[in-house]
C-alpha cells in the first residue's frame, strides 16, 4: 500500500521544513541571474517542490504583490547598519552610489568576521516577526534587525533587507511563478492562475488551502486575458469575417464582480479599487447577481453618440487619491467601457466563445440603460485595408488603436498569442538633444542609463522629458563613454553634459502641464532610436511640441 | 625634494633617475607586474621581477631587460631599490626605494591572500607608501578563494549537467592561472582563447607548471566542444567568437562581480567575485602593517579611500595616475 502513502491525501498535511532562508536566498539569487526562462521555470519549480508548506505560502504572496506592510524604515536600516560596522555616513552614500540598492549596499558592508552562525530559520519564521515588531519599539525592531544580519550569510541579509525595504526586481512575472505553480502541482494554469489571485492573507491560509480547496471568496477576479502586439501584416491572421475588431483604450484595464449581492472593482495589477469608483456603485443594485466583466476603466462621459474618452492625465488625477472630492468626479469624470463577461448566472463562462460571451454582455450592458457602462464598439469591416484606415484615426478618439480578437476564441490566462492581438497606431516622435545624465539603479547602477531630453527654442534648449529604455547594452555602453568624458557639471548624481547627442524619442500621448518648464507632459516616453546622422541643430522646437499640444493633447 | 615624485610621465625617482610603471617611454623603468596599463612600450630599459621578464618579451618584444629576484637590492645611481613580492600575478612586486634611510614602497597592484601562484604579499615597513585601491570601498569583502573555487566547480558541474558548454571569462594573465587547477579537477576537457593560451605558454617555458589545456582551434567542428570547458579574455565576451561552443553558459570572474547590478548588466549566467586585488580590509591590513606615516593612494577609489585613511588618522593624499580606469576597468580585476 506504498502508493496510497504518497499519493494520499495526508502527503500535503505533514508538514515539512526543509530548508529556510537558504533555499530562498539560493532561488532569488538564480532567478536574478538566470537569463533564460527555462532555467527560471526550473528554479522556481525545484523551489515549489522542496520549500516549506509555509514558506511557499510566502513565497507566492510576496510575488503577487502582498507583501507585509514595511515596519522599518530604509534610514533606520542604514543608521543600524553604520552603528554595527563602525564607518562614516558619507563613506556608505558612496558605496550606495556604486551598489545602487540600499538592501545589497548594506548586506555587502556587514564583514562575515561579525557573523554569529545559529541554525537557520525558514523564510516565514523572518516574515513573521517582521510583521510582529511593526508596533513595537524602534530597540525591538533594532535588536531583531542586528541579530538577523549577523546569523545570516550576503545573499541571506540582502534578500533579508529586501524583504524589509521593497520589491524584488528579478525578472519574474506572475506568469512564470503560476506556470512553476501548476508544473508542481499539476493543475492547470488557468486554474492557479485563479486560486492565487483576489483576497487571501498568507498568514491564516496554507499552501493546499490556497491551491487545492475551491475557495469561497466572492471578491476573486479571474486572471486577465492580454494580448501580444501583431507582428506583420494583418492579413496574415486570415479571413476578416473570423474576427472581431475593437477600439484599443488606455485607461485602466479591470474586472468587476458581483458576488453575493457585493460589488468588487478590480485592476489589472490586482488592486482592490471599489471605492475609489463611486460612479460604479450603482451596479451593486442593478447589476444581476454572479458576473464578472471584463472591460476598461477610463475617464470619459456620455454623449451623443455613446460616449467620449478623455485623456489618460484626466484619470491620473483620480488614482493614488483616498478621498475624491466632488469637483474631481466632475472633471475626470469615469466610465467603464465592458469588453468581455467571464462569469454569468455564477458560472464560468471563460471557455464559451467570444461571440456567444459579447452577445450576453451587449444584454446585459442594454438592460443596465446607464450613463456609466458602455459596451466597447465594435469596429465594421469587410476587408484588412478598410480596418488599416479606420484604425490611422485612432488618436483623434483618444484610442491607443485597435484590438483584434479572433470569434471563435475562449478567455485564456495571461498574454498569450494566437487569438488576440494588439494593433497600436504609430507613436508621435520628436528628435531631441540628450542635456542630463544619471546613473540608473540596480541592474544598470554603474552607467549613466536615465536622460533627460530636450528640444530647441531659439537659441535655448528646453528640457520636456525623460525616457528610460529603448537603447540595447551596446549603446548605453557607448553614450555612458561619452558621458564620462563629455560632462559639463556636476549636481549630486546628474551630470550636464555637451548637447550632441540626438534621439528620437516616442511617445503615446501629450498633454498640457505647467510642472514642467516646456508645458508639456508626454505619456510613455521612451528612446525610439539613435540619430548617429543628425547634428544638434537638426533637432525638433519646442513649437512642434506645441503643434502636436494642439492636435492631440485636447 | 620628495624621493618619488608625481610626474605626467609616471612615478619618478629624481636621485636615482628612474620612473616606476611609466605611461610614457623613458630612459629607466622599473616595472611592477607585467599588465599593460603598468608596463608600457617603447622605454630604453627594463627592470623588473625575473618571472615578469618572459611575460614582458612576449608583450613589448625585444629590448633591454634587467631583471631582480625578490628582496636582491640594486644600487641605481646611489638609491637603493629592491622588489618585493606583491601577490597579484606572477612575478607581480612592490618596489621598495631607499635613500638616506627615507624609504618608499610602491605597491603596484596587489591584493593579500596567497593564491598559491603569484607569491605571498609582503608587508614592507616604509615611510611613504604608494597603494592602489582598485577595491577601496567596504562593501569588496572578499570570499575565501577555495570557497570561490568551490562555488566555480558547482557551475561547471550545473553546465554539463545541461549539457551546456562552461565558458569562463577569465583576465588571460592572472584569473586564468589561478582557476586552471580547480577546473582540472572537474574536467580535462578544457580550452583557452588563443590570449589565454599564449600566456599559460610563455609560462609554461619559463619553468612554471599548469594542467594541460587545448588551443581553440577556429576550424574545429562545433562538435568538438561538448561538455567542455572554455577560458576566454573579457575580450571575447559577447562576441560571434563564442557562437561556436552553443549551447553554453557564460561566468565570469572578476572582483566587480561582487555588486549583483553588475552581474546582469552584463547579461551573464554566473559571476564569480574573484580578485587579484586586496579588498577593503586587505587594502588597510597592508597599509598598517608598512608603518608608512604618509600614503599616497592611486588607481581606484582613491579620494574615498583617502578621506578614510585621513579621518582615521593616517595622513593620506590622492594621486592621479594612469593606471586602470576606476570608471570603465574591467579587464584584469
Ligand atoms: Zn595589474
Ligand atoms: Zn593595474
Amino acid at each position: 500500500m506504498d502508493e496510497m502513502l504518497t499519493y494520499g491525501e495526508d502527503v500535503n498535511e505533514v508538514p515539512m521544513q526543509v530548508g529556510g532562508m537558504s533555499l530562498f536566498a539560493e532561488l532569488i539569487m538564480s532567478l536574478g541571474t538566470s537569463t533564460k526562462t527555462n532555467d527560471k521555470l526550473e528554479a522556481l519549480s525545484n523551489y515549489f517542490s522542496v520549500a516549506g508548506d509555509k514558506d511557499k505560502v510566502w513565497m507566492i504572496a510576496i510575488f503577487s504583490g502582498r507583501r507585509p506592510r514595511r515596519s522599518v524604515s530604509a534610514a533606520l536600516l542604514q543608521l543600524w547598519c553604520l552603528e554595527l560596522v563602525n564607518l562614516p555616513q558619507w563613506l556608505f552614500a558612496e558605496c550606495y552610489l556604486t551598489v545602487g540598492d540600499l538592501a545589497e549596499t548594506i548586506s555587502l558592508l556587514i564583514p562575515p568576521e561579525i557573523m554569529v552562525p545559529k541554525e537557520e530559520q525558514p523564510l516565514h519564521y523572518y516574515i513573521e516577526q517582521l510583521i510582529g515588531i511593526e508596533k513595537q519599539s524602534e530597540e525591538v525592531k533594532k535588536q531583531f534587525v542586528i541579530d538577523s544580519w549577523r546569523q545570516m550569510n550576503q545573499q541571506e541579509r540582502f534578500v533579508f533587507n529586501k524583504l524589509i525595504t521593497g520589491n524584488f526586481r528579478i525578472g519574474v512575472s506572475q506568469q512564470l511563478m503560476v506556470n512553476a505553480l501548476s508544473k508542481v502541482t499539476e493543475l492547470p494554469a488557468a486554474t492557479v492562475a485563479h486560486r492565487i489571485s483576489g483576497n487571501w492573507d498568507p498568514v491564516m491560509t496554507t499552501f493546499s488551502a490556497l491551491l487545492h480547496e475551491s475557495n469561497s471568496d466572492d471578491s476573486k477576479p479571474y486572471p486577465f486575458y492580454l494580448a501580444y502586439a501583431i507582428e506583420g501584416e494583418p492579413a496574415e491572421l486570415g479571413l476578416p469575417h473570423e474576427w472581431q475588431a475593437e477600439w484599443k483604450w488606455d485607461g485602466i484595464r479591470g474586472q468587476i464582480i458581483k458576488r453575493n449581492n457585493e460589488l468588487f472593482v478590480w485592476s489589472r495589477g490586482e488592486e482592490l479599487i471599489t471605492e475609489k469608483f463611486p460612479e460604479y456603485h450603482f451596479l451593486k443594485d442593478k447589476l444581476p447577481d454572479g458576473i464578472v466583466m471584463d472591460g476598461e476603466i477610463i475617464s470619459g462621459r456620455q454623449s451623443d453618440e455613446g460616449f467620449v474618452v478623455l485623456p489618460f492625465a484626466n484619470l491620473q488625477t483620480r488614482i493614488g487619491r483616498k478621498n475624491i472630492s466632488k469637483k474631481q468626479l466632475q472633471e475626470a469624470p469615469v466610465i467603464f467601457i465592458a469588453y468581455d463577461l467571464l462569469e454569468y448566472n455564477h458560472e464560468d463562462w471563460r471557455e464559451k466563445t467570444m461571440q456567444e460571451r459579447r452577445t450576453q454582455l451587449e444584454q446585459i450592458v442594454a438592460d443596465l440603460q446607464s450613463s456609466e457602462v458602455f459596451l466597447s464598439p465594435i469596429i465594421a469591416f469587410d476587408m484588412w485595408a478598410e480596418l488599416a484606415a479606420t484604425r490611422v484615426t485612432a488618436r483623434l478618439i483618444n484610442s491607443e488603436g485597435v484590438m483584434l480578437k479572433r470569434k471563435s476564441s475562449a478567455y485564456q490566462v495571461g498574454r498569450k498569442r494566437g487569438d488576440w492581438w494588439k494593433w497600436k497606431i504609430d507613436p508621435l516622435t520628436i528628435d531631441a538633444v540628450m542635456i542630463y545624465a544619471q546613473k540608473g539603479s540596480g541592474r544598470r547602477s554603474n552607467l549613466y542609463t536615465d536622460y533627460t531630453f530636450a528640444v530647441k527654442d531659439g537659441d535655448k534648449l528646453v528640457p520636456f522629458t525623460k525616457a528610460y529604455s529603448g537603447l540595447t547594452d551596446k549603446e548605453f555602453g557607448e553614450v555612458d563613454y561619452f558621458v564620462k568624458r563629455n560632462s559639463l557639471e556636476k549636481f549630486g548624481p546628474v551630470r550636464t553634459v555637451k548637447p550632441e547627442l540626438i534621439f528620437e524619442i516616442a511617445f503615446e500621448g501629450i498633454a498640457a502641464s505647467n510642472r514642467h518648464k516646456s508645458g508639456v507632459a508626454l505619456r510613455f516616453p521612451r528612446i525610439n532610436r539613435w540619430r548617429k546622422d543628425k547634428k544638434p541643430d537638426e533637432i525638433n522646437t519646442l513649437d512642434d511640441l506645441k503643434q502636436m499640444l494642439e492636435q492631440y493633447g485636447k | 625634494m620628495a624621493l618619488i615624485q608625481f610626474t605626467d610621465k609616471g612615478l619618478y625617482c629624481a636621485e636615482g633617475n628612474f620612473y616606476i610603471d611609466p605611461w610614457q617611454p623613458v630612459d629607466k623603468a622599473v616595472i611592477t607586474h607585467a599588465h599593460s596599463d603598468h608596463a608600457r612600450w617603447g622605454s630604453k630599459s627594463y627592470l623588473c621581477h625575473t618571472f615578469t621578464k618572459p611575460l614582458l618579451q612576449q608583450r613589448l618584444g625585444d629590448g633591454n631587460y634587467e631583471t631582480l629576484e625578490w628582496g636582491q637590492p640594486v644600487f641605481i645611481n646611489g638609491v637603493k631599490v629592491s622588489l618585493h613580492p606583491a601577490g597579484h600575478i606572477i612575478g607581480s612586486s612592490q618596489i621598495r626605494v631607499e635613500r638616506n634611510g627615507d624609504v618608499w614602497v610602491v605597491s603596484g597592484d596587489y591584493k593579500t591572500e596567497n593564491d598559491g601562484i603569484s607569491g605571498e604579499f609582503e608587508p614592507v615597513k616604509c615611510n611613504t607608501f604608494i597603494t592602489e585601491s582598485t577595491f577601496g570601498l567596504p562593501i569588496y569583502n572578499w570570499k575565501k578563494q577555495a570557497d570561490i573555487f568551490i562555488d566555480i566547480q558547482n557551475w561547471i558541474k550545473d553546465c554539463f549537467e545541461k549539457n551546456a558548454n562552461a565558458v569562463i571569462i577569465a583576465y588571460s594573465l592572472g584569473k586564468a592561472q589561478r582557476i586552471i587547477a580547480p577546473i582540472a579537477e572537474v574536467t580535462s576537457n578544457i580550452h583557452a582563447h588563443g590570449a589565454v593560451w599564449n600566456i599559460f605558454q610563455t609560462l609554461k617555458s619559463s619553468g612554471f607548471k599548469f594542467p594541460d589545456i587545448n588551443r581553440i582551434d577556429i576550424d574545429a567542428p562545433k562538435e568538438k566542444y561538448k561538455n567542455a570547458v572554455i577560458i576566454a579574455p573579457p575580450s571575447a565576451e559577447a562576441s560571434l567568437w563564442m557562437r561556436r561552443f552553443t549551447p553554453f553558459e557564460v561566468g565570469v570572474c572578476s572582483g566587480w562581480m561582487q555588486v549583483r547590478g553588475n552581474v546582469r548588466r552584463r547579461n551573464i549566467d554566473a559571476g564569480f567575485a574573484l580578485s587579484d586585488h586586496a579588498d577593503w580590509n586587505g587594502l588597510l591590513q597592508a597599509i598598517e602593517a608598512t608603518e608608512a606615516s604618509k600614503v599616497f593612494v592611486t588607481h581606484g577609489f582613491q579620494s574615498a579611500f583617502s578621506r578614510y585613511l585621513n579621518e582615521k588618522g593616517i595622513e593620506s593624499a590622492e594621486v592621479k595616475t594612469e593606471y586602470g580606469n576606476d570608471e570603465d576597468a574591467v579587464e584584469g580585476n
